[in-house]
């Protein structure tokens, strides 16, 4: 049972100094460690992402009972996308909250509650339904530590499946990370593998500010193997820092979410031809982490930025205006970006594999910008 | 048509309500008021009203009287007073039958992978649509959100276009564009086809909203077009539902609230979600008639509708009306739809509203067996063809990605060379990969 002191001690790390806590804790942190206990027996350390994100959730709202989950259908449903699973009859329902449909409502409740102490992960079914409440994202928790100044701060999580799915038409289907990455005062994560959802989940839960929690209903049935440094339950990864996937000199592909995986594929396809890709998983959105993928630039001179949403004003314009500012005289060629086509979603099967980035696009664009040694190449 | 419901006996007087405050209200007072506000009618029994909603009927007033007093009637032969002519049962007949035939058919679509994403199906709620939508001229507006399909083929859409837009296809009625959630038709004035619930709701108000403004400023006098909305219990929780009460009863515009409550929402039951369950009351706080109505039953929706449709029609505002009615499956073709009570399921299932249509039609002697079952028949074909089509029909071109974003592609902006991107031929053929 040395995993259960582990986490006992590990738990009451966390928690601090608050001994009381530490009984009743022990309770729900040996429920889990008894369910970390069941995944290598049987999982022998593999995760999916949407275990990974059940996982995290349980131990922070075991850690800390602050901490509480509201949205719809996340009660008794276990979650639209079963991220919930199992919460209802171990945290109760003044803890696992179903909300009616009512998005503009229910995150500001959840902001208020913020407000006044306590530590809400609202769920939204996906983020296209958080436009409903954006004003409460924006002007209620994202601005308020600095119109309060510092008077009142938001510890509040946004989660939800962001970006496309499969077949699920144009309202459905938007990415919204360049929307919520353009707005001071909020946070703004986008896990790909597991232990980044589970690291980066502790961590927005704990963070005193308000964080947007990127997911992806397609990434939920992911599987990946998960260290036993991930599987602690005061694993945080840190916001802010990007991680290099794929090393590599010729070429860096920037990318994050869904869009890692298909960037690694391209870099398996690329190595082939004798193209090494560095491919950087953003995880943070919102503070971009400017200083790796600069150095990476300065390494390879060429980069392609990758995402699945909408061309104009996306994060790949951001950061190519990032490595403009900072490392221009670097670049051996013009940047790349790959992003969804500039049309809402459509839902024909063979229109939507046109709108979004694929495979083959990534490895198109890397060969681009390998064999471009002139910047101001002709009108493409 | 009589401009109130056939009961009524007691003349409303306006005012009169004050006075009324004890006893049980009225016979007359369910619905019928042409002035004042219909809210203060809406005098509830508390005590009568009961716990669950089953077996409400009796209570809540709104009901037609003409149909409660020929629920019983119906059961025995024939009476002389029929609600609905042959040829209007057998068109309400084959409506609905054509609503549960499309659907069953989209579940078998759904699961051999023809169609795709979000499937959202109907099957138990047709009298709703029939109900309404039967009445609606071409010109009258129908708005839904994502249980679309059969307020589609009730409004018009052929089978074929319907079927064709969730196969994806380039024939659909929305070039494959729109998918399961999105059915639009200008033709048949169609206007959606929402994925947010509630989405529909100010768009529906909106479009009454044109209706009222082209009869007073343009002046078209003989523009009474009637906007319905459909959505469902989950949307009563919805901020947009109460701002557009509010607007369509201070304008009096022609609209039909419509409210399919079939008492789920995914996994969440209307009870879990909502303080005061009754929907209808919603109505008399902002100012409309709310009615409740059984749902399953489609002579009682449509005497409802005529009466609510009429209203509109004449100028004389908004109406809510709740339609107790029940979804036979999931919440979508993903859904497990583990929570729901069998016993509840079953209990709807036993009011099958096409059952009990059929029920009546053989029992008031309006048509035969034989001819219902020419019908059934008949939608066969109709779905079979539907499904031919759909399957033989081409997928949309790599060129239709970038149209119809825009009504004027010069929204596309200006290319390199100068001139607007759109006027270049090869304008869709290249850009459509970033």
């Amino acid at each position: 049972m040395l995993s259960v002191l582990r986490r006992k001690a590990a738990a009451a790390a966390v928690g601090g100094s608050d001994a009381m806590l530490l009984g009743g804790r022990l309770r729900k942190s040996c429920a889990a460690a008894a369910a970390g206990l069941r995944g290598y027996a049987t999982a022998a350390k593999e995760m999916t992402v949407r275990e990974a994100l059940n996982s995290a959730l349980d131990e922070e709202m075991s850690a800390d009972p602050k901490v509480f989950l509201m949205g719809e259908e996340v009660g008794e449903y276990q979650g639209a996308y079963k991220v919930s699973k199992g919460f209802l009859p171990k945290f109760g329902p003044e803890r696992v909250v179903d909300t009616p449909i009512t998005e503009a409502g229910f995150t500001g409740i959840g902001v208020g509650a913020a407000y006044y102490g306590l530590k809400p992960v609202v769920e939204f079914m996906t983020f296209n339904f958080a436009m409903q409440a954006i004003d409460h994202i924006i002007n209620s928790a994202a601005k308020t530590n600095y119109m309060s100044a510092g008077n009142i701060s938001v510890p509040i999580v946004f989660r939800g499946p962001n970006g496309a799915a499969a077949g699920v038409g144009a309202q459905h289907s938007q990415c919204y990370a360049a929307w919520y990455g353009s707005c001071p005062g909020l946070k703004v994560l986008a896990p790909y593998s597991s232990e980044d959802a589970r690291g980066l989940l502790k961590a927005a839960i704990r963070d005193p500010d308000p964080v947007v929690f990127l997911e992806n209903e397609l990434m939920y049935g992911e599987r990946f193997p998960v260290s036993a440094e991930a599987l602690d339950s005061s694993f945080c990864l840190p916001i802010g820092k990007a991680k290099i996937e794929r090393e590599g000199k010729d070429v860096t592909i920037t990318a994050f979410s869904k869009m890692v995986g298909l960037s690694l594929e391209a870099a398996e396809i690329l190595a082939k031809e004798g193209i090494t890709a560095e491919v950087i998983n953003l995880l943070s959105i919102r503070p971009l982490d400017r200083p790796t993928i600069n150095a990476s630039v300065r390494k390879t001179n060429r980069l392609v930025t990758v995402e699945e949403g909408f061309p104009q004003h996306g994060v790949g314009a951001e950061i190519c205006m990032s490595i403009i500012e900072d490392s221009f005289g670097y670049l051996d060629a013009p940047i790349e970006r790959i992003t969804g086509a500039d049309v809402p979603m459509p839902y024909a099967a063979n229109l939507e594999r046109m709108a979004l980035p694929q495979i083959e696009d990534i490895v198109r664009a890397a060969k681009r910008v390998c064999h471009r040694s002139v910047p101001m190449a002709a009108t493409a | 048509m009589s401009a109130a419901f056939p009961s009524v006996r007691a003349v409303c007087r306006p005012g009169s309500f004050a006075g009324e405050k004890r006893g049980p209200p009225p016979a007359a007072a369910s619905g019928k008021l042409a002035s004042g506000f219909l809210g203060s009618a809406w005098k509830l029994r508390f005590g009568a009203l009961p716990a669950r909603r089953r077996g409400s009927s009796s209570v809540v007033v709104a009901v037609s009287d003409v149909v409660k007093e020929k629920k019983p009637k119906r059961s025995s032969s024939s009476s002389s007073d029929l609600l609905i002519t042959k040829e209007e049962g057998l068109e309400l007949y084959e409506d609905m039958v054509l609503g549960r035939t499309f659907e069953d058919m989209c579940a078998q679509m759904y699961y051999r992978g023809k169609m795709f994403g979000f499937v959202h199906l109907y099957n138990g709620q047709e009298a709703v649509s029939t109900g309404f939508i039967k009445l609606l001229k071409q010109e009258d507006c129908v708005l839904s959100h994502y249980r679309d399909h059969v307020h589609a083929l009730s409004k018009g859409v052929s089978a074929r276009a319907v079927m064709s837009e969730l196969f994806g296809k380039t024939t659909g009625c929305c070039r494959g564009q729109g998918g399961s959630m999105h059915m639009f038709s200008k033709e048949h004035n169609l206007l959606g086809g929402f994925a947010f619930i509630g989405e529909g709701i100010p768009i529906a108000t909106g479009a009454a909203f044109t209706s009222k403004y082209r009869r007073e400023v343009l002046k078209e006098a003989d523009c009474d077009h009637v906007t319905v909305a459909f959505f469902g219990d989950g949307t009563c929780n919805n901020g947009q539902f109460y701002e557009c009460l509010n607007m369509a009863a201070l304008w009096k515009l022609p609209i039909v609230f419509v409210v399919e409550n079939n008492l789920w929402a995914i996994g969440m039951s209307h009870l879990r979600a909502t303080s005061d369950p009754q929907i209808w009351k919603k109505g008399p706080a902002f100012g409309m008639p709310g009615v409740h109505v059984d749902g399953m039953d489609v002579l009682k929706v449509r005497e409802v509708a005529k009466e609510a449709i009429g209203r509109a029609r004449r100028g004389e505002g908004p109406t809510l009306v709740e339609c107790e009615t029940y979804r036979f499956r999931g919440h979508s073709l993903a859904d497990p739809d583990e929570l729901r009570d069998p016993a509840e399921k079953a209990h709807y299932a036993a009011r099958d509203p096409i059952v009990a249509l059929k029920k009546y039609i053989l029992e008031s002697n309006l048509a035969s067996e034989a001819e219902l079952k020419a019908i059934d028949k008949k939608i066969d074909e109709i779905i079979e063809d539907a499904v031919e089509f759909a399957d033989a029909s081409p997928i949309p071109p790599r060129s239709q990605l970038l149209e119809n974003v825009f009504a004027d592609p010069k929204g596309f902006g200006i290319g390199p060379d100068g001139r607007y991107r759109c006027e270049d031929p090869k304008f869709t053929e290249g850009t459509a990969h970033v």
